[in-house]
């Protein structure tokens, strides 16, 4: 939807802008859920299992009770409903029931007037448990029985109760063009899992009135799942349910479902007439995870010898960890999303997700697609190798195109990726670099997209996705009332912006009120990239229909024609004679004189007819895709094993920018958070011959290493706009798309700095120096061969500039047919 | 957040002050100075002192001067002191990189040398929460009789894990102590045992005072280097602190290397002046010198990154170090 204020060029939108609540975050004075303490306030805290799988027999919490300052203790029995954020895999429990199903699932949970007392009557909680033993490996779980108790109980008799779900999706002839294909490319690879890592620890504070209203502060990106699941599970009128949600402290996908501390603040709230608070340690965090799954993934690839893919087979098993979660959206999206930006006349996907005792794996940034993005943008850098072509321009000979429709029938509207591509190939001296780097040193380059949203919202319904209401004070102040979910991306700056910009005052004059389920009209959360797009839109929405009316009123005052009654810089101009003007507010008592408060809800809602036709076939589907490329230059210590990324550049379309400086930041955030997770990130856990098996490695930030700004590498945006026709000014989305290529383009540029092939995630230095050993035994280690060097056929001559070309057999297995 | 478990905070200006308050309360009393590792870990309830003994206040524990024919270290000085003091630049280069190398910048500015030196060797079975601990089953070091590191052994091989003990091995630097019988001095190159429970000779009751380095030390040529996965925060996978005596012509008269990371207490590498001396530090003798160093390092699964990388490490970082020295 664009705005139909048409007569002017916008003023605000794509300019850089402080964000809103930007002042009080660096000065300290914003308020986080932690910073919230309520009179009489108790705290809460969680007994958790040290048992990765066990059957709960006992629970014995009577000594507990009586310590003195104890006020409540709560067990899975008080609150036994099922909950899940996908209405078709509710499998959590807020405490367990009767089995626990990894270290760290909730058991018990004390109030108490202090932690420390809090935490001395968790120890005198006695719970027997009979242990089973636990699934580790994805493989294992898959291949299961029943001869041990599955993690969950099958769905149906004879099912594998520790599968989640199963999706086999195939469009086009696999088969057939990958016969037909020149050169088949196959590979395996496997991405270790992740974590979001955000500073601030989960933290929920509930208060019960005692008269049947319960509120329940919380640091989460979804106020409105959150405030149905509460309902539900309580046992308590949604009407008489309030979610609020403070500043959130980073989220990245961490945040996007109800957890167990929610329920047990407004359950012990509930049973004790007090708020009570519940802050999750580090650890905690680490065990709540719902972080990215480990994917084992298998491609088959094929293309013609000019280089234009042919056909595409993917076999992935997700690692999900010990409950559903996303899980079931997470295994669409690990082949729905890699339809695009080129074009497969045929594609397959077989993915299946599995149980195991672990962490509940989820989305984080990136939901679903960052792994098997990783998996097939090396793939595609292997043909282009086999083919002989410049990896960019093998690329480029794929484009999809716009406003057209994928291999898996998704529309395709704006797609600025070959500008992209040109951008990144420009600004990182591409030509210059690829292959003639010295030995050590190499670039690389990787392609991606993302959603603007999903089409369909988590529980099926037909309102609206997002909105907000508006309204005018006579001094020219407007109000924006926002159910979105500020999670540091800029949501609240981005309504601010819209409604400065639409309703023509200073964005001081802007007031955003959000976060807050009893006055705010529903926005369904931050997640899946869909904040801008949808809410930006539903504030056009609202901010056009007040706009209207000040144009009318005014329009009539001067008697001209409304529409040429431009809102902008403080007043009310005339279009056609510019000196003629009024100031904002008293443009605004005009309106309000003459049709009444000024006041005006917006909202939108997606077009639910560009999906394909085939059950999941809603599932990917996006009012607008976003795209990406990445060029990456790399340093590899042959000797160590240490990959030193020098600089990546990010060139992403992001339809339009409405504050660069946010989009920037997104861009920016988006490329750190991949390199982290290329280089150092491992969510893993031990086996039985470490001890513990399914103990979480190490669960701090000491351990769990994430880059330093020593370790960052020289990052810099290309903002590509391609101005999405839907898009709101032609925006879509910045905030997860950009992470994608970050680390396909590493893994490629290691190849080109020393012609060792890494498929298997992170690339910390233990795990590349295994690679450079293994490539030194074979004697592989070297520098690659340029395009066209070993295709005698193709360009006739080797490149007089090229350096020699090294061994240019690389490290993992392919194949080659039709050579 | 972690809690602290309760103590009482004490803040004596005196060591004597310091020394009674550690005699009054006994095994119920712990020393603090920046409390970087301290703190941490009594978050994590390895140690639940009733009383910490704060070393802030004492005068004596201050002061980075040359004294006689040494320079004297406040043990109380904080790493950022010891890393940019003019003094330790000029005159000890690799203790000034060493001590600029540990954790960052926030923890470098509490943190203490005297506390690096002290610091309680780590462990990734051992540095964990209570809760972590407990689903593990305890070990050897607190609260039980197993090491998961060896399974089998009765010895606790948790890890030295300081950056600055190997740099002031290598320049012959001793520490002096004070305990209620009086003071003593002991080189650092004896400080520390093979005990990961306890690696250190200083008693419980005792209080590291000042570090001293002979200013004779400064003729040494000294190098540090450190493998670390990150260029920030993390401990040490790995140290070496390389220091040569050498002639003008650069003939080796004297060396040693320190490397530590490993087990707990810093390897002295052994048999390198019969390698080194009388010869120059030609790379074919670097090769050599790292090759000892390979021989005699055997990283173990004690702290969570891949032993058998760490120990291809040995001869990368002893080569790096002795290339920097022979530079210097």
């Amino acid at each position: 939807m664009k705005s139909d204020n048409d007569l002017k060029a916008t003023s605000l939108i794509g300019t850089p802008m402080r964000k809103v609540e930007g002042l009080d975050k660096s000065t300290g004075r914003a308020l986080y859920t932690d910073d919230i303490a309520l009179p009489g306030m108790l705290h809460g805290k969680i007994l958790r299992s040290p048992h990765p799988h066990a059957r709960i027999v006992s629970i014995d919490a009577t000594a507990a009770e009586a310590m003195p300052g104890v006020h409540a203790v709560i067990t899975g029995r008080d609150m036994p409903t099922r909950y899940g954020i996908i209405p078709w895999t509710p499998d959590e429990y807020p405490l367990c029931l009767d089995r626990v199903r990894y270290i760290g699932d909730g058991v018990a949970a004390v109030a108490a007037v202090d932690e420390d007392t809090a935490l001395a009557a968790l120890e005198r909680i006695e719970v027997v448990y009979e242990e089973l033993p636990a699934f580790l490996d994805p493989h294992e779980a898959w291949a299961a029985d029943g001869s041990t108790p599955y993690i969950h109980e099958p769905k149906k008799e004879g099912w594998n109760g520790n599968v989640t779900k199963m999706v086999h999706l195939e469009f086009g002839e696999v088969e057939a063009g990958l016969d037909e294909a020149d050169v088949v490319v196959e590979g395996e690879y496997f991405f270790e899992g992740t974590t979001h890592a955000p500073i601030e620890p989960h933290c929920a504070i509930g208060s019960w009135d005692g008269v049947g209203r319960l509120t329940v502060w919380s640091a989460t990106q979804v106020p409105h799942y959150l405030h149905r699941e509460l309902a539900r599970v309580l046992e308590v009128d949604p009407a008489s349910v309030r979610v609020l949600q403070p500043l959130v402290g980073g989220a990245f996908g961490g945040k996007s479902e109800p957890f167990d501390l929610e329920f047990c603040v407004a359950k012990l709230s509930m049973r004790t007439g007090r708020p009570v608070k519940i802050l999750y340690t580090r650890e905690e965090v680490f065990y709540s995870h719902r972080g990215r799954h480990p994917f084992h993934m298998r491609y088959r690839t094929g293309a013609t010898r000019d280089g234009k893919l042919t056909s595409v087979d993917a076999q992935i098993l997700l690692d999900g960890g010990a409950y559903a979660s996303f899980g079931l959206v997470t295994t669409y999206y690990s082949g729905q999303l890699l339809c695009a930006p080129y074009a497969m006349p045929a594609y397959r996907f077989d993915s299946t997700r599995v149980y195991t005792n672990k962490p509940a794996c989820g989305p984080k940034r990136g939901h679903g697609s960052v792994q098997p993005r990783f998996a097939f943008e090396v793939q595609v850098d292997k043909l282009a190798e086999r083919v002989g072509l410049d990896p960019i321009d093998f690329r480029r000979r794929n484009f999809i195109g716009e406003h057209t429709r994928t291999v898996n029938e998704l529309r395709v509207t704006s797609n600025g990726f070959l500008e992209c591509l040109e951008s990144v190939e420009r600004a990182s001296g591409w030509a210059e670099k690829f292959r003639r780097l010295p030995f050590g040193r190499g670039v690389g380059v990787a392609g991606s997209t993302y959603i603007s949203g999903t089409n369909y919202p988590i529980y099926p319904n037909e309102m609206p996705q997002s909105a907000v209401q508006m309204q005018i004070d006579r001094s020219g102040r407007v109000a924006v009332f926002s159910g979105a979910s500020e999670i540091g991306q800029g949501c609240d700056s981005v309504v601010a912006y819209i409604a400065a910009e639409e309703l023509g005052v200073p964005l001081e004059w802007v007031r955003v009120l959000r976060g807050d389920t009893d006055f705010t009209p529903v926005d369904l959360g931050a997640y899946s990239s869909r904040v801008t797009f949808m809410l930006g839109n539903a504030a056009i929405d609202a901010a056009t229909r007040l706009r209207r009316l000040v144009q009318e009123a005014v329009g009539e005052a001067w008697e001209v024609r409304p529409s040429e009654v431009l809102l902008a810089d403080g007043h009310a101009t005339w279009a056609p004679d510019t000196a003629r003007r009024m100031p904002i507010a008293e443009a605004f008592n005009l309106a309000e004189a003459r049709s009444g408060t000024l006041g005006a809800t917006g909202w939108y809602n997606t077009p639910k007819d560009v999906h394909g036709e085939y059950r999941g076939g809603t599932i990917g589907a996006s009012p607008a895709y976003s795209f990406t490329a990445h060029v990456a230059e790399v340093d590899v210590d042959v000797e160590t094993g240490f990959v030193d990324v020098r600089k990546i550049w990010v060139a992403h379309d992001c339809g339009r920018a409405l504050n660069p400086v946010l989009v920037e930041g997104q861009m920016e955030g988006s490329a750190y958070m991949g390199f982290a997770e290329a280089l150092m990130e491992e969510h893993v856990f031990k086996g039985e011959e470490q001890g513990r098996a399914g103990l979480h490695h190490a669960p701090s930030l000491l351990d769990y290493r994430i880059p330093t700004s020593l370790d960052t590498p020289a990052l810099e945006s290309l903002i590509v706009e391609s101005i999405d026709p839907e898009g709101p000014y032609g925006a879509k989305e910045a905030g997860e798309g950009p992470l994608h290529p970050s680390i396909p383009a590493i893994a490629n540029a290691i190849y080109d700095a020393v012609g060792v092939r890494l498929d298997r995630l992170p690339f910390s230095p233990p795990n590349v120096w295994r690679a450079l050993e293994r490539a030194r035994e074979a004697g592989s280690l070297g520098k690659p061969a340029s395009p066209g060097a070993g295709r005698a056929s193709a360009a006739g001559a080797h490149d007089a500039d090229a350096p020699p070309p090294g061994v240019a057999e690389p490290a993992s297995v392919e194949a080659v047919r039709g050579d | 957040m972690l809690r602290l478990p309760p103590f009482r905070y004490h803040r004596p200006s005196t060591v004597d002050g310091a020394l009674g308050l550690l005699g009054e309360f006994g095994d119920d009393a712990m020393l603090v100075a920046g409390g970087t590792d301290l703190i941490p870990n009594m978050k994590h309830r390895l140690f639940e002192p009733a009383h910490l003994v704060a070393l802030r206040d004492v005068d004596e524990l201050r002061g980075i001067r040359e004294e006689g024919d040494r320079l004297r270290v406040g043990a109380a000085e904080t790493l950022s002191a010891v890393a940019s003091n003019p003094d330790v630049s000029r005159l000890f280069p690799a203790l000034a990189a060493a001590a600029g190398h540990v954790a960052g910048p926030q923890l470098r500015n509490a943190g203490t040398l005297g506390g690096n030196v002290c610091l309680d060797t780590r462990c990734t079975y051992y540095n964990q929460t209570r809760f972590w601990r407990e689903a593990l089953g305890w070990c050897l070091k607190k609260d039980g009789d197993v090491c998961h590191v060896t399974k089998v052994g009765r010895k606790c091989v948790a890890a030295h894990s300081a950056d600055t003990p190997p740099v002031l091995a290598t320049l012959d630097a001793t520490l002096l102590l004070a305990g209620p019988e009086g003071r003593r001095e002991l080189a650092v190159r004896d400080f520390f045992v093979a005990d990961g429970i306890a690696n250190t000779r200083r008693q419980p009751h005792e209080i590291l005072v000042e570090i001293r380095i002979p200013l004779a030390s400064a003729r040494l040529r000294q190098a540090y280097a450190k493998l670390r996965q990150r260029k920030a925060i993390d401990f040490p996978l790995l140290t070496v602190a390389v220091a040569a005596e050498c002639e003008d012509d650069g003939t080796v008269v004297r060396i040693e290397g320190v490397v530590t990371g490993l087990g707990s207490r810093p390897r002295i590498l052994t048999g390198w002046d019969e390698v080194a001396e009388g010869r120059v530090l030609d790379d074919e003798v670097v090769e050599e010198l790292a090759s000892r160093a390979h021989r005699q390092c055997h990283p173990l699964d004690n702290i969570i990154v891949d032993p058998e990388w760490r120990r291809a490490m040995v001869p990368v970082y002893v080569r790096r170090a002795l290339l920097d020295l022979r530079a210097a």
